[in-house]
Formats: C-alpha cells, structure tokens, sequence
C-alpha cells in the first residue's frame, strides 16, 4: 500500500512536470482565442522559446537572460500572427500553421548555423538552468509520515518555472474575470462591434491579447530547454502546443477547466512511461502508442460532441471588418 | 436657433458606391429629428460617421457650433454622441451592468467602479422608466428589453444627441410606443434625438423636423407639422407611392391548406402551439395576428417543414401530413408549398453566395439551373437577370454577394424567387421588416397578384396595419393557442387588440 502511494506521487509529480508547458501555453492560447483569434501557433511560439532561451542561455551564461529573450521570441511570433491576421485580416489558421513551419525551419537553421551540432544547442552547465529549488523544512517535514513525502515529493522540488506556470492559471482567471482588460478582452472575442461602439479599439486589444499569449508561450518553452532539459534539440516541442490549444478546448476556454484538463493530458503521459510493459490486471499490457494518442483521441470525441458541447467564442476565426 | 449637431457637405465613399454625397444637416437642441429613406440611401452611413464608427472621405462635423474632429466612437462618445446600432451591439454572454460598463470600467480591476456603474445605470433607468436587471444575462433578454440596455449604453456617458438606427424594426407595437415615450422625455431634457425609421406614422406622431434622403444624398427637411406621409414618401422614392393597398375582395375557391388540431412540443417539453385549426383557400390570404413571441414563428416553422409537428395534422394539397410522417423542407415544396421566412438572413438566403445563386436556392435540381447534371450558369445568369428586372432588384447584378444588398433588396430576391415558383400555397413571414415605403408598396401589390391568381396564403406579421390591409380574414395568436379566426371586415385594432391578450372572440365582439 505504501509502495503505491510512493508511485502515485511520483506519477504526479511526473504530472506536474510534464503539464507545466501545457499549462503555460494553455492560458497563452486562452488570451488569443478568448480576444477572437485562433492560436494553432502555439506549437511555434513554444519552439521559438525553447530556442532562444537555450542559445542566449548558452551564450551569455544567463538563464535569467535566456528566459526574457525566449519571451521576446514568443512575443515576436505573436506579432507576425497578429500583422497577417489582424492588421491585414488574413486566415488565422493559414497564419498559424505558417508560423509553426516557420519555427520549426528557423530553430534548426540557426541553431545549425551558431553551434554546428546538427541543431542542437549545447549542453548548459547546472548553474546556469532553472534549478530545482528545495522549500523551507523539507527536512524537518520528513518526519511526519505521508504528509512529509508529499511535501518533499509533489510541492517542493520543481524548479521556478513549475510555480510561475500554477501562478499563471489564477491569475489568468483574475485577469480574465476581474478586470478592465479581461471584460474587453471576453468582449472582444463574442461581439468586436460591441467594442468597437464603445470607443475601444478591436486591433490594439487583439494585438495585446497576443502579446501575453507569445510571452507566456516564451516562458514555457524556456522549461523546455533550460529547466527541464539542459539544452535545445530539434523539434523539442514535440505537439505540446498543439495538446494545449486541445486542453483550451476541453476546459471550454476557462482557465480553471483548462488547467485541469493539461493535469489530465500530463497524467496520461506519465502515467504511460510508469506503465511501459506492465501488465495490468484483466486488460494485460497496454501499448504506449494508444497512451499517447489519448489526448488527441479524447479532443476528437470532445469535438464529435461524445463528451460534451464546447461553447468557442463566438467571433472566434473571424477577422473584424467595420 | 440652437444648433447641437451640424453637418456641412459630408462624403463617404465604399468603392464605387457612392454612399452619402454632400450631406448638409442641422439638428437642434432638444428636439427629434427624423431621418428617411430608402433601403440603402444611407441613412446608417450616415449616423456612423457622426458616432466615429467611419471616418468620412470630406465634410465637415460641428457639435454645440464647434467644428470637431471624431476619429473614433471614443472621440464621439467624448462630445456626448450616443448611438443605438440598426443592429444590437450587445455582448450576449454578459450580463446587463458589464455590457453598460464595457468602455467606461472606471478602473484597471472591475472591482473599482462597478459601484459606481450600477448606481449611473439604476439612476438613468429610473429617470427614463428603462426597466431592466442589471443583473440579468443579456441572452435572456427579449428585444425590447435588449433595446433598453442599449439605451442606456448610449445615455452612460450624459450623451447630448442620442442617434437611434430603426429602433422599432424588431419591437412590437406596445414597445415602440413606450419607447417614444422615453425619447419625449430625453427631448424635454434637452437631448436632441436623432431617428431613423421606415415607418411614416412614427415620424409623424413624434418627430419635430424630419429630413430625407435618397441615394446617398439629402433631398430635403422639412417641419413635421408642415409635411404629410404622401409627401415624405414621394420625397424618399422620387415618385408617388400608394400607401394604402388597394384590395379588392377576395374570389375564395377549393380549400388548398389546413391544420387540424396541429400542435407542436419542443425539445424541452414546452408546449408551444397548442390545438391549431384553420383552413386556407385558394384565392384568399389568412393573417396571423399576435405580440410577437405567441408561436407564430413555431408555427410558420412547422408549416414549412423546419420543426416536426408532435400532434394533429396538415392537409396541404390534398396530402396528409401528420405527426408520424418524418417531413422536412424539401418534402414540403415539393407539394408545392412556397415559404418566404421570417429572418432572411439565417432561413431566407446565404449570405455569402451571389444573388444568382440564391435566385435557385432550393429550387437547384428544377429546370432553373440547367437540364444537365451539373450547374449551367448561363441559365442561372440569365435566370437571375429576368427576375431582377421583373421584381426591381438594385442594384441589378446578379454576381453580387447576397449581404451586399440592402434589406429591401435581399428581401425582394427572396420574394422573386418565391413568387416567381407559382406555389400552389404561400407562406409569408414578416415580408416587409426593415424594408422602405417603395418596396412594401411593391411586395404588397405582388402578393395580391398572387392571391387574385388562386395561391392560397398564409400571412404572419407583427405590423398590425399589414395584417389588416391584406389579409381577408385573420387569425390571432396568444401563448400558442388560436383566439379566433374573424373576417377583416370585422377587424379593428381595438378588436385585434383584445383579442391578441387572450380574449376569446366572442367576448371581445
Ligand atoms: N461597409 C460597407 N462596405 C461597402 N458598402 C457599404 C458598406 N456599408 C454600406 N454600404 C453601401 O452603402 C450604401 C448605403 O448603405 P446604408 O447601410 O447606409 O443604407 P441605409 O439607408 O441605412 O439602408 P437600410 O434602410 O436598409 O438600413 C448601400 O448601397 C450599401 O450597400
Ligand atoms: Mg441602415
């Protein structure tokens, strides 16, 4: 009994690493499509992060300065999707898939280009990642049975960035539901005329909307490549952005709803490499492939109305024209 | 005289069109001033241009005798213009204090000035009697109530001039009067109001100046107490216009359409038409009366085929059709059942497809799109052309995309390709909604042709007059049920009235 609560919580916190990304862009994809705009450029942003933040990393030393310029990085791919889609009103989809090709091309060309190791970016020495970060009295907690694993295991431990992801999903919430930006912003993505009528410009609301999304697609992707990992490798997003905009989706674009479902998506995957040739009891062993290809099965049964109906905004994909 | 708004030789462009050539208005204080036109005379273009919605190509904008800039609905709303849209600018999902706070949040977290914008928006809707919960959540809103909340959107920020963009195009009769009600008391604060309707008898029971305009220009102003509706819509279509209908009694022959304690369920389990019967003949139109929102939709929906009837029965024809038959549209026309809808933006027309397209809609296996397997479009092309020309269609391109046209004109392809079909039964829902003087003369003349050719016709509409004038006998509707079916003849308002709030037809008599 005691062995399987120790592989519960190690699957949890297997959990909780592997959804901080998912979270991340999960609330970055909420402020886009919640201001109207479809993001399936999540994926690149993520990319371009991940990128930038192991090669400034690299380079400078810095894992401080990594993590800004990864924001930045993602910022900037934002801007792209806004001046087609938004100045000039292009196809949101067409855009996005355009920037995550685009990423996908440009990490490796230039990480071949600047490091010359088949575009991978160099291995970071310790000090200069997210390290994990030991809380107060992990020591003195161990004592205490159950409790004190837990607080070792699952609370603390996580490098910064696990916590400034679980940071981003209430306060995405209380921006979303509590305030000046986060009226205009739901406003936006139902009724652009109602704002537009109110003396508020759509375009600037929509550009800032993707400009949180690309800052926050930075920072997960800097967890990529600087925190969990130690350095960039070719197509490290590997779908995650693409299983976020799903989590998006499943929690019918609310941030709480969003969140869990990326704890779903994280417990699957890790639930999957704990699973890998088990045999469980009745169903005998489970391929991993199926483990994996559940998200994307599940948002298709969501989509199909299996699940539930979501409720998109309701101007989503819809450029404004006056 | 106090001049609150004044414009001098405004343009506006979009594309080719030419949308307003020219204007020249003054408006002044504490009064209503009309405006009139035609379907796409430019009347809206208009207003958003004052409210900073467009930008104008040349001219000139005073407000208060000060020549202003206004680049944008913020620049408008800061000189104390406010504006109702033709069409609801409300967020749905919202409730009534968030729509009316959008813009004017009074500070970075909502917090901070939701006070203070529920205590301005109890105070303006107990100062004009514009009753609504702030509460409630604007998708639970009937129109009228929606307008409110649109009014005092418009009124938050202590507007001077109040534009209203055909207000009363979806409001029932009751609405619209204690609508003007609130306008007289803006006017006597001071507001100066600006008006837009199709409806001659609203500009002449409240408006103090009325101007026109027709084709993108102002051809004239007038004093209200100096013109007459004759006028008015003379100066609006550029010719004389009847605006009573002339009708000759009807010729009634073989019963070609009834219902039979027809009821329908919806999904949820509500009742929402209730033990229908009537009987139409060929040669005569049966109005259906009532406040909007007492099944009429439901039950024009269910003739047409689009909502299965859960009880009772339809004889359209000489077919029966009962609750077990698995009908939809298609089987419906195909007995020869013509339907103009209610909204021909959601069931009449795709918006996005061009006017030739839309011109065979559902008649796209017939003859009208070719004898070949695939689309003939010069039998389409050509096709369009004929009804264009035959039903005044403008502007008469059959390439342009359905929403391009004005309401009139989408409403008058739908009505060329209805009508032009010969349907042995017509069912026509609000045909003249949001559509000016010329046009309701000319679909009204149509309809009667049909009716003198043996189409028997089922009319629905939430304007009373209509329903008087054209129907010869008329059916009113309350929750569903059927009050009583009497002879125009005997139809008054005040009888209609009665009737339309419940009251059997022996104790209104
Ligand atoms: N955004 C736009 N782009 C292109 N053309 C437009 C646009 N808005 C209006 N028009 C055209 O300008 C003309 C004037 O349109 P407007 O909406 O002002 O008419 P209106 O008088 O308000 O008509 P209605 O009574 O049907 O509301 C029409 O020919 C219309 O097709
Ligand atoms: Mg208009």
């Amino acid at each position: 009994m005691a062995d399987f609560l120790y592989q519960l919580l190690l699957s949890l916190d297997a959990t909780l690493r592997i959804a901080t990304p998912l979270m991340l862009c999960a609330m970055a994809g909420i402020f886009s499509e919640r201001s109207g705009i479809v993001d399936i450029s999540l994926e690149g942003k993520l990319l371009s992060g991940a990128f930038v933040a192991a090669t400034i990393a690299a380079l400078t030393g810095s894992a401080w300065l990594g993590l800004g310029c990864a924001m930045l990085a993602g910022i900037f791919m934002s801007l792209i999707h806004g001046f087609a889609c938004i100045t000039h009103r292009g196809d949101q989809v067409v855009s996005g898939v355009a920037i995550n090709i685009l990423a996908s091309g440009l990490t490796i060309v230039l990480g071949i280009a600047l490091f010359k190791r088949g575009g991978q970016t160099p291995s970071l020495p310790r000090e200069d990642r997210f390290t994990p970060i030991e809380w107060w009295g992990v020591d003195m907690m161990d004592s205490v049975p159950v409790l004190g694993t837990i607080y070792r295991q699952l609370i603390s431990g996580h490098n910064m960035l696990v916590y400034v992801a679980l940071l981003a999903v209430p306060l995405t919430a209380l921006i979303l539901y509590r305030s000046r930006f986060g009226l205009r912003l739901r406003a936006v993505g139902e009724v652009p005329e109602a704002v537009d009528s109110a003396g508020i410009s759509v375009t600037w609301l929509r550009y800032r909307a993707l400009i949180v999304g690309g800052a926050l697609c930075g920072i997960a992707g800097a967890y990529l490549s600087i925190a969990q990992g130690g350095n960039f490798v070719r197509e490290m997003s590997a779908g995650k952005g693409y299983i976020a905009l799903a989590a998006v989706i499943f929690g019918n674009w609310k941030p709480l709803s969003a969140f869990m479902a990326c704890l779903m998506f994280g417990f699957l995957e890790a639930a999957t490499t704990r699973l890998e040739g088990v045999a469980l009891p009745l169903i005998g062993e489970v391929p991993t492939q199926l483990m994996l290809a559940m998200p994307y099965v599940l948002t298709v049964l969501l989509l199909a109305g299996f699940i539930g109906k979501p409720r998109p905004p309701a101007a989503i994909g819809r450029p404004y024209h006056k | 005289m106090n001049t609150a708004l004044e414009l001098k030789n405004v343009s506006k462009s979009f594309g080719l069109v030419k949308a307003n050539k020219n204007i020249n208005l003054a408006v002044e204080a504490g009064s209503i001033h009309g405006i009139i036109g035609e379907n796409g005379a430019g009347k809206s273009t208009l207003m958003n241009i004052i409210y900073g919605m467009h930008r104008a190509d040349s001219g000139e904008i005073h407000f208060g005798g000060q020549k202003v800039d206004v680049r944008s609905s913020a620049d408008a709303i800061e000189h104390g213009i406010g504006m109702v849209h033709q069409h609801f600018m409300l967020v749905p999902t919202f409730t009534v204090l968030e729509n009316v706070m959008l813009g004017t949040e009074g500070g970075l977290m909502l917090r901070d000035g939701r006070g203070a914008a529920l205590e301005r928006l109890l105070h303006l809707s107990e100062t004009y009697n514009l009753q609504v919960d702030p509460h409630a959540l604007v998708s639970d809103l009937n129109v009228g109530q929606r307008q409110r909340v649109e009014i005092i959107k418009a009124l938050k920020g202590g507007a001077k001039v109040l534009i209203l963009d055909e207000p009363t195009g979806v409001l029932t009769p009751q609405e619209a009067d204690q609508l003007f009600e609130i306008l007289k008391v803006l006017r006597d604060d001071g507001v100066s109001v600006l008006l837009i309707t199709h409806k001659l008898s609203e500009i002449m029971d409240i408006t103090d100046t009325v101007s026109i305009m027709r084709q993108g220009e102002m051809v004239g102003h007038r004093k209200t107490s100096e013109t007459s509706p004759q006028e008015l819509a003379e100066l609006m279509v550029g010719r004389e216009v009847l605006l009573e209908v002339d009708r000759k009694p009807a010729k009634p022959a073989e019963v070609r359409f009834s219902a039979k304690n027809l009821g329908y369920t919806n999904a949820q389990g509500v009742v929402e038409l209730e033990d229908i019967n009537f009987e139409v003949r060929s040669g005569e139109i049966l109005g259906v009366a009532g406040v909007s929102g007492n099944g009429q939709t439901q039950l024009m929906e269910t003739l047409a085929g689009m909502r299965h009837l859960t009880s009772g029965s339809l004889n359209i024809l000489g077919t029966e059709v009962t609750a077990a038959d698995q009908t939809d549209p298609r089987i419906i026309r195909d007995l020869g059942v013509g339907h103009i809808p209610e909204d021909r933006h959601t069931h009449g027309l795709v918006l996005n497809f061009e006017a030739r397209e839309n011109m065979i809609l559902g008649f796209q296996d017939t003859e009208l799109a070719g004898s070949g397997k695939l689309f003939d479009y010069k039998t389409i092309q050509q096709n369009c052309e004929d009804k264009m020309a035959h039903y005044d269609v403008r502007p008469p391109n059959p390439r342009l995309n359905a929403k391009n046209f004005s309401g009139g004109n989408q409403q008058k392809i739908v009505i060329a390709r209805e009508f032009s079909a010969n349907p042995g039964v017509l069912l026509v829902g609000q045909p003249t909604r949001g559509v000016d003087v010329g046009a309701i003369e000319f679909i009204h003349k149509q309809l009667l042709e049909l009716r003198d050719a043996g189409c028997a016709i089922l009319l629905v509409s939430v304007e009373l007059d209509e329903i008087m004038s054209l129907s010869d006998r008329i059916m009113v509707l309350c929750g569903g049920q059927n009050v009583g079916i009497i002879d125009s003849a005997d139809a008054d308002r005040q009888t209609l009235g009665l009737m339309m709030a419940g009251q059997r037809q022996e104790a209104a008599a």
